[in-house]
């Protein structure tokens, strides 16, 4: 089957879907690929670059579309190319389905099949390899920084030199997404101290590493979304995230902003009075800019100076840095096409049963596929981990490790139980069996409490301890020895229970000796 | 020495006791602790000695079975290896069982104690049956247990037919004979019921053991220990001594929690590990019929071994059972020591169930001098293994199955495991691919991220030893 790559018609839009390395590599998947003259040419890849990896360069658009099997894309195809498309063909590109439903119709009406990259089950670990607007978008949170830096007017490490001490730029990342992420990583490499937040609480732990400062907001919730986007928060939660955020926005010197929630407009995080707020000569990069952006001051698409800040809602980041994403990009396509032609015979499959290409299929055959069913795996796993590792956590929480505190009616069962033994044992039991009782119930209450405290890692010299301590019942055999005789003891057999008892004795005296000095061999080798 | 001075003491010894378990709560205070109940244990019986309850006749005796029983005890503790302490503290707890027995058909035997009233009698014979009854009990489990530990035994659960049935048939006529026993005249009479419960109640004992598998054992050992305590509680109160009461109840207690955290570590239902096998529908390997692992293993030679930890900047290392066997754990220590020195950030992982009894691991590397505070807990350590480069699985399998995580359908699903897999790389030491203990299938070692390393743990260590340090 033939590929072709048609040059991207959006304007502004510098990458191209296919780089000349890819070529080679689909050429020995089978495919024959063809490439409209000047492709590549916004990201430095020239025609007879890829001639020399073996496509096809082909001089115009509508050629291209009518001879190619399969069209890979990277922007969704204008309602032009569409009309270009040939029945039964395969376009592979970025759709978004359910912000362009009309696009959709007419790609059904086209009776193509169509794969959208944006609609792939991100939460399968093997799609991590197809996955484009992961490599998307780790390379616009890294140009995020590098157009901040552009406009930002100071270094963004610290240094002391001989003209003085520059203090390093402080930034802020809103939104510990990929981009966020990619952001926090730039930033921090090139000096700056970098804070980021983000309603997800587990990412806390990704922030840290990349050189961030989790900045918590303080306010409980858990803002996980599935399928690793955030969710929309509650009332009191936002209150104490706007709190937060004027604060930052005082002390920072950089904002980068990437909170978006799937198929809403951005949250407005960043406030005009935020902005006032900001020192002079201030940059906020707003990434949400296409979704209407996540500062209220944001023009979509244009850098404006606001309050002394500049703005930068540039919507075109990734295209900006065309070599690298359009690289990205295509090994993303690359994947996803060995994928479908696992017979590497250059026929691709569309095969609904496999878990990845069915959420990837929008159209198929002239008929809409989206959304895609619900894969069943990968929801139940996620919150039962969660689950798993928070009540250990609250476990240690409470001093005690005896666990989440019982259930009411469980707790009044035992308590229940409890009353109805002792009533029994009150009413029936003799006086000096009481005060035996007492001794042994508080004994085991006071047992309880101790041993709890007990470290793990002492378990087993706490039951070779325990165990020396039993031998207590050495006590029962020394009593029996030699009781001075009183009364009626004549047909006593003494001899028989002196030799049971003597031989008990020995039997606890090794237990004593040898428990308490092996505990003490064990004990002596825990050190620091 | 008067009664009131003998009572004060044992009064001070209990205290001593309390303090004594009370100590464990961190290694600093353990040594201290110990001395505690030493000196606790001396005051009680120099007290019961030189206390009314003894003639000086007696003295010769008891110094004698003191002497003789102190310096076997002592000739033990010294000669134990440390691998062997899961063993030892069986045998111990065999002792507990046994001399409570005896100590209750003396006392059986003995017709000097006379009784006030005919409901006194009968509760101090309920009290004999039933001192009698865990100590044996205790007794026949521990030696069985300390068969299986020490390998004289074969650890596969036995699993007679109708198990339970057993088990509840010998309860019905332990529970008769209590009744023929406590209406029996005169001793003669009384005794063939005794008898007859303890030989059920020795053989309830062997056939519960016998039903647990090997890597159960950590619930059995602490379950006998606190079995121990009991029978030396029911001691206390045949005899009207509160001392033996207390601590009866203190080391039953404790015996009790220690087996109540080791179920929990295996999230399963104290009943069924007694019950015997594993699950309660018996057959584990055909409830393994969930997500078979798919995927090839890796395999890893120790050279490429020593070349990840070195690169590496945190290693975690999680033992089992494994490098008990293969002794592994000294060169274990080497190896430690040799990455610290590197500045490599290396901890240790320990499972609760890891091992044969609670707690043996610590044991292990404690006698290897790894320093404990480099030795966590599984809680305090799952968190860090994203942060991880390289974890490092010595001779565990089912503590590290992230199955029981992932696969709702796994005979160990729910239970606690070390999260190994979220590390960058994680090495599992093996000797070859069988299953583990619940016959369940690990897709650990089937991740991508994962190699194995298959042979001896203690010869491939040997061998990362030498590749690390040239």
């Amino acid at each position: 089957m033939r590929i072709g790559v048609p040059k991207e018609s959006a304007a502004g839009e510098k990458r191209v879907a296919t780089v000349p390395e890819v070529v080679e590599k689909l050429l020995k998947l089978g495919f024959t690929v063809a490439v409209e003259s000047g492709a590549g040419d916004a990201a430095n890849f020239a025609d007879d670059t890829y001639r020399a990896a073996g496509a096809e360069v082909v001089g115009s658009a509508a050629e291209l579309w009518a001879m190619s099997d399969i069209v890979f894309k990277v922007r969704a195809p204008s309602a032009a190319e569409v009309a270009l498309m040939r029945e039964g063909s395969t376009l592979i590109g970025f759709i978004w389905p359910a912000q362009n439903p009309e696009l959709m119709q007419q790609l059904a009406a086209r009776k193509v099949t169509v794969l959208a990259i944006d609609s792939l089950p991100r939460q399968l670990s093997r799609a991590q390899k197809m996955d484009a607007l992961t490599s998307m978008a780790g390379i616009s949170g890294y140009r995020a920084v590098i157009e901040a830096a552009n406009a930002f007017g100071r270094f963004f490490n610290g240094q002391i030199t001989a003209a003085g001490k520059i203090p390093p730029a402080k930034v802020f990342v809103a939104g510990a997404g990929v981009a966020g992420l990619a952001a926090i990583g730039t930033a921090a490499n090139l000096g700056a101290i970098v804070r980021a937040n983000d309603t997800r609480a587990e990412v806390a732990d990704q922030v840290v590493s990349l050189g961030g400062e989790f900045v918590k907001v303080d306010y409980e919730e858990e803002g996980s979304g599935g399928g690793g986007y955030a969710k929309v928060m509650s009332e009191g939660f936002q209150q104490a995230q706007r709190e937060m955020y004027a604060k930052q926005a005082k002390e920072a010197d950089i904002i980068i902003t990437t909170a978006l929630i799937p198929g809403k407009p951005a949250p407005k995080l960043i406030t005009a009075e935020m902005v006032q707020s900001m020192k002079p000569g201030s940059v906020i990069v707003d990434m949400a800019g296409e979704q209407g952006g996540n500062c209220e001051l944001t023009v979509p698409g244009e850098a404006v100076v606001r309050h002394g800040v500049t703005i930068i809602g540039y919507t075109d980041l990734v295209s900006r840095l065309a070599k690298q994403s359009s690289t990205l990009y295509s090994n993303n396509l690359l994947r996803l096409t060995e994928e479908l032609c696992k017979t590497k015979d250059g026929v691709i499959d569309v095969n609904m049963e496999d878990d990845a290409i069915r959420g990837l299929t929008v159209v198929k055959d002239g008929s809409i596929t989206w959304p895609p069913p619900p894969i069943k795996m990968a929801a139940a796993p996620a919150p039962k981990a969660a689950a798993a590792a928070a009540a250990p956590a609250a476990k240690k929480g409470h001093g005690h490790g005896s666990g989440e505190p019982m259930s009411v009616q469980s707790l009044a069962t035992v308590f229940g139980i409890g009353a109805l033994a002792f009533l029994l044992v009150g009413f029936y039991a003799p006086a000096t069996f009481l005060s035996h009782f007492t001794v042994f119930v508080l004994a085991c209450f006071v047992g309880y409490m101790v041993v709890w405290n007990v470290t793990p890692s002492l378990h087993t010299p706490l039951m070779s301890v325990t165990n020396a301590i039993s031998s207590i019942i050495a006590i029962g055999a020394l009593v029996q020895v030699a009781p001075p005789l009183v009364g009626a003891g004549g047909d006593r057999p003494s001899g028989l229970i002196l030799g049971l008892a003597v031989f008990a004795l020995a039997l606890t005296a090794i237990n004593m000796f040898g428990g308490f000095a092996v505990t003490r061999r064990m004990l002596a080798m825990f050190r620091k | 020495m008067t009664s009131g001075l003998a009572t004060v003491s044992y009064i001070a010894a209990t205290i001593l006791f309390i303090l004594s378990l009370g100590g464990l709560a961190n290694p600093e205070t353990a040594r201290r602790g110990n001395v505690f109940g030493i000196v606790g244990m001396a005051i009680a019986v120099l007290a019961t000695v030189l206390g009314p309850r003894v003639t000086p006749a007696g003295y010769a005796w008891i110094v004698g079975a003191l002497v003789v029983g102190g310096s076997i005890g002592l000739y033990a503790a010294r000669k134990v290896q440390m691998t062997q302490m899961p063993e030892l503290v069986a045998l111990m707890h065999s002792l507990v069982g046994l001399a409570a027995c005896l100590v209750g058909f003396a006392s059986y035997v003995d017709t000097s104690t006379i009784f006030p009233t005919a409901a006194e009698k009968s509760i101090h014979e309920m009290e004999i049956y039933i001192g009698i009854l865990i100590g044996a009990v205790t007794f026949s489990g521990s030696v069985i247990a300390f068969g299986k530990l020490s390998g004289k035994i074969g650890g596969k659960p036995l699993l007679l037919p109708a198990r339970h049935w057993l088990n509840l048939a010998g309860l019905l006529v332990v529970i008769w004979f209590g009744r023929e026993f406590l209406n029996a005249h005169d001793i003669q009479a009384g005794m063939l019921p005794l008898l007859i419960m303890t030989v059920v109640a020795l053989l309830f004992g062997v056939h519960m053991v016998m039903a647990i598998g090997g890597a159960d054992m950590p619930v059995v050992v602490s379950m006998l220990n606190s079995y121990s305590g009991w029978a030396a509680a029911a001691t206390g109160f045949m005899l009207s001594n509160d001392l033996l009461i207390v601590v009866g109840a203190l080391v039953g207690s404790s015996g009790a929690i220690l087996s109540y955290i080791m179920c929990r570590a295996m999230n399963r239902n104290f009943i069924s590990v007694i019950a015997g096998g594993f699950g309660t529908g018996g057959g584990a390997p055909a409830a393994a019929g969930g997500v078979q692992p798919a995927g090839e293993v890796t395999p890893i030679s120790a050279l490429e071994t020593a070349e990840l930890l070195r690169e590496a900047k945190s290693v975690v290392i999680v033992p089992g059972y494994g490098m008990a066997v293969a002794q592994a754990q000294h060169t274990v220590y080497e190896i430690t020591k040799h990455l610290r020195e590197k500045g490599v950030n290396v901890r240790f992982g320990i499972h609760p169930v890891a091992g044969r009894m609670p707690g043996h691991m610590n044991v292990l590397l404690a006698e290897a001098k790894v320093p404990y505070d480099i030795v966590l807990e599984m809680d305090e350590l799952n968190e860090d293994f994203p942060k991880t480069d390289v974890s490092m699985v010595i001779g565990a399998n089912d503590i590290v199955n992230p199955a029981a995580q992932e696969d709702p359908t796994s005979p160990i699903a729910g239970m606690p495991v070390l999260e190994v897999w979220k590390a960058r790389t994680s090495i599992v030491m093996k000797r070859s691919m069988a299953s583990g203990y619940a016959g369940v299938d690990n897709p650990l070692f089937y991740k991508e991220n994962n190699r194995m390393l298959f042979g001896d743990a203690k010869k491939m260590l040997d061998e990362v030893l030498v590749a690390l340090k040239s």
